[in-house]
């Protein structure tokens, strides 16, 4: 994979929390630009601790975090903060303005866009959601399908160059599941999507990686990874009662 | 204990408002140390929190009011400057929104319950941390006390103020009394309040009691199954601020002088209006006979405060001297904390 | 959550002063509090005339003096006060009804009274004339320092956050058989506060992660510019402009 044209770098990465507790214990891997990668794991492996290294909201452990080539650190975290989408599992965390518009609207504003180019970017992000009519309701009136598209649309006004999904299907009744899914997959910008929901991961993206006790245990094609029953059971992931891996259709690699 | 409009008069009201804004301008700068991206928020809920508690109002007879301050838990949890900032926000919007404390006499609200409460108990913590064994439970018990006692120690500054710059003669001691009495007894349901919440805090989250940070353990990393230690490049951000932090002291120090020198001048020269308007009528038969005693100060009985010139003299010394004694207090502080961060490292092998 | 963009105190309606930019109205209600505290108290007809000035906005912002009044009852404690001062204040003394009232506690009774009134009403005009979110635009309008309306902005936001935890911890007692009755169960309650307080700090703190993720850094992104014409500027400080000809009259007669 050539450096020059990944999305996301990651090397080596080391991580405690000042209470003392762990999380990362030196964490590679590398994204390719316009991949979609699942990262899987069970609780407490450090998931979270390292989305949040991904746009520098953590960082003082060791080792380095680059997106598209600039290294994450104090002096580019504006440029950072726009390059990387992060869409948070709970929408109520990520809505926080009283209208959808403005909500979508936030990110750019923060950058510096104005006026009608401002209107556009906000338009623009919720119909590639397909929420394009909801403009002025208050999120909280949404349905929480509906309130996690518009989730995905505020980080999606920012014009990202990789989108980073932390649970993206929980709590989604089956039809929001797939209405995500669909948009998901329309999009054509690089994800990294964070997830216990394996047959989500195994629909969505080709590759994916394990990450065990704050580092990565396996990195790989998703379909092979699951099927491989010893590494799921030694990194306590397991399928859905009646799931095979091998009886489903893997999805056509696209790029 | 909020003062409303017209409580305090002119002279006062304007020299405590220098103070405020000297106070506030010094802790914005001290805050931005304090203060990170993750701490921020924290900020934001103490405020929530003094909000709350300080809508408890008890009538006090012969005060205005008496609530529950929260200074002590500002400063604690999110250090003194910062929890200056954070009741000093309260009380804005305490007076924006629910007309809680005049909007004249903001001053005067937050040099008494922002500056004093969090200065007092900072000091008081710090001082009693420093002398207890480290530990979970020195937190919380220097935590009590430094409540207890910032509350009676606002209720003192409130009485100063009043004897000061009161619009009504009613006897100072009969405030005092009222005051400090009343406040002993909310310094008690305060500290109470405040324990208990950093003691839940420093259990759970200790990272986020800016008073228990000397308390936290050297990093460790395992990288490839092995212990490292974190490189020891990027605590020390110190020397820089160091220097800044004093420049902005002197700084404040100063800009307060001018501002309460100017606030005597001006009150000298212009008698306080309720005032003049009250000896023309005769209503106080103030005696001038002090200016020529051989010991003025053997004279200055209560109620001749209400002279011009000395009220305004006052003003400013006492605006100063709070500023003095906030502006130390937290440079003391500041150093305080810079001294345990340097030791820290050591002693956590010992523990 | 759609927290802060509307607070119990505001009360919705179109009305003019609605209308009117934020800054411009809490620059009017700060310069009409300062006229009304500078004036003497001794001018009592001036105070009269302030209290028709702001019911004139009350009725041009069409808020019924029923919720006025609801509002000023925060004033309890000084009113109570104030009440006592005649009894407790020193210096000459006259009979009132055979009480012996004191004349200088009288003026200050009076005095505070009469200027804590206006001020509070004022303040309640305010705030239920301008939503919180603007009120908050209004201050950084207004210059003051981006940290503090920062603050001021989360207290908002963990105002609801709180309320929203207390009421979810409350059900989680009361549906184990915990009721709250007398002061046995106070312990119980106090010890709530520690952990409301983490609880409502890590909701908070992940909306502020959310927030930081997308580009904010310690002040709101402007959206909607809100900028104040020279008209809305001129008819704001109508009202503490008439204050002041009533003030200067108040010094001069």
């Amino acid at each position: 994979m050539d450096s020059v044209t990944a999305s996301l770098e990651v090397s080596g990465l080391a991580f405690a929390y000042p209470d003392g507790h762990q999380a990362l214990f030196g964490v590679d891997f590398s994204i390719a630009r316009g991949e979609r990668v699942a990262l899987l794991g069970p609780n407490g492996a450090g998931k979270t601790t390292l989305v949040l290294h991904l746009n520098g909201i953590l960082s003082g452990g060791t080792g380095t975090v680059k997106v598209a080539g600039l290294p994450v650190g104090r002096q580019h975290m504006a440029e950072i903060r726009r390059k990387v989408g992060i869409v948070f599992q709970d929408p109520d965390d990520q809505l926080f303005m009283p209208t959808v518009r403005e909500d979508v609207a936030f990110g750019p504003a923060a950058a510096g866009l104005k006026g009608p180019e401002l209107e556009e970017r906000v338009r623009t992000a919720l119909e590639r959601v397909g929420m394009a009519e909801f403009t002025d309701r208050p999120p909280h009136h949404l349905s929480f399908g509906q309130r996690r598209r518009v989730a995905v649309a505020t980080v999606l006004a920012m014009e990202p160059e990789i989108l980073v999904l932390d649970e993206p299907s929980s709590n989604l009744d089956p039809a929001s599941r797939r209405e995500l899914a669909d948009i998901l997959r329309s999009l054509d910008v690089t994800v990294l999507m964070v997830t216990h929901d394996l047959p989500y991961a195994l629909e969505l993206c080709p590759r994916a990686l394990i990450l065990s006790d704050g580092t990565i245990a396996a990195d790989g094609k998703t379909a092979e990874l699951l099927a491989d029953d010893e590494l799921m059971r030694g990194h306590r992931l397991e399928l859905p009662f009646g799931f095979d891996p091998r009886s489903v259709p893997v999805p056509e690699v696209r790029p | 204990m909020h003062v409303p409009d017209g409580f305090i008069n002119a002279p006062i009201s304007v020299a405590t408002g220098a103070v405020a804004v000297a106070a506030v301008a010094v802790s914005l700068r001290g805050a931005r140390r304090e203060l990170d991206e993750r701490t921020a928020p924290l900020a934001g809920l103490v405020a929530a929190f003094i909000f709350a508690v300080q809508m408890l109002n008890f009538p006090v007879a012969a005060g205005t009011s008496g609530h529950l301050l929260g200074g002590a838990l500002a400063a604690i949890l999110v250090g003194p400057y910062t929890g200056v900032l954070c009741v000093s926000v309260v009380l804005l919007m305490q007076g924006i929104l629910f007309a809680d404390g005049g909007l004249t006499a903001l001053g005067v609200n937050i040099t008494d319950m922002a500056v004093v409460t969090t200065v007092v108990a900072y000091a008081v913590f710090r001082g009693l941390v420093r002398i207890l064994p480290r530990g979970r439970r020195s937190i919380t018990v220097s935590s009590f006390v430094a409540a207890l006692l910032s509350v009676p120690a606002a209720a003192l500054a409130f009485t100063l103020l009043y004897w000061i710059g009161g619009t009504t003669d009613v006897s100072i001691g009969k405030v005092a009394t009222a005051m400090v009495g009343v406040h002993i007894l909310i310094g008690i349901g305060e500290a109470a309040i405040t324990a208990l919440t950093v003691g839940a805090v420093v259990a759970v989250r200790p990272d986020l009691v800016y008073g228990a940070r000397g308390l936290q353990q050297k990093l460790k990393l395992r990288v490839n199954g092995e212990l490292v230690d974190v490189p020891d490049a990027q605590p020390v951000t110190a020397p820089a601020a160091a220097r800044s932090h004093r420049k902005v002291w002197v700084a404040g120090l100063v800009t307060s002088l001018l501002l309460a020198g100017f606030v005597s001048f001006y009150a000298s020269a212009n008698p306080d209006g309720l005032e003049k308007v009250a000896s023309d009528k005769g209503i106080d038969a103030r005696t001038e006979e002090h200016a020529t005693a051989d010991s003025p100060l053997a004279d200055y009985g209560v109620k001749d405060v209400d002279d011009a010139r000395l009220s305004g003299g006052l003003a400013g010394v006492l605006g100063v001297g709070v500023t003095v004694v906030a502006g130390t207090g937290v440079f003391w502080a500041v150093r305080r904390r810079r001294g345990t961060e340097d030791v820290s490292p050591a002693r956590t092998s010992s523990v | 959550m759609g927290a802060g963009h509307a607070h119990r105190l505001y009360r919705h309606g179109h009305s003019p002063v609605h209308a009117l930019p934020p800054h411009t109205k809490l620059a009017a209600t700060f310069a009409f509090v300062v006229v009304v505290v500078s004036t003497p108290r001794e001018a009592m007809w001036a105070f009269g005339l302030y209290a028709v000035l702001l019911a004139g906005v009350a009725c041009a912002a069409r808020v019924p003096a029923g919720f006025l009044l609801k509002r000023l009852l925060i004033e309890v404690p000084f009113v109570a006060f104030a009440v006592l001062m005649p009894f407790v204040a020193e210096g000459e003394r006259v009979e009132v009804l055979g009480m012996s009232l004191s004349v200088s506690g009288l003026w200050g009774a009076w005095n505070v009274l009469a200027k804590g009134t206006l001020g509070v009403t004022a303040s309640v005009l305010l705030a239920s004339t301008t939503e919180l979110r603007e009120l908050l635009l209004g201050l950084q309008r207004l210059k003051l320092p981006p940290l503090l309306v920062q603050i001021a902005s989360f207290m908002i936001r963990y105002g609801d956050v709180i309320a929203d935890e207390m009421r979810r911890m409350r059900i989680a007692r009361e549906s184990r058989g915990f009721e709250a009755r007398g002061v046995k169960h106070w312990g119980v309650l106090a010890k709530s506060a520690g952990a409301l307080f983490i609880r409502s700090y890590e909701r908070g703190e992940r909306v502020h992660l959310a927030m930081v993720s997308r580009g904010y850094a310690g002040s709101m992104p402007v959206i909607d510019e809100v900028t104040a014409s020279r008209a809305q500027w001129s008819q704001a400080l109508t009202l503490p402009f008439a204050a002041l000809v009533v003030c200067l009259l108040g010094w001069t007669l």
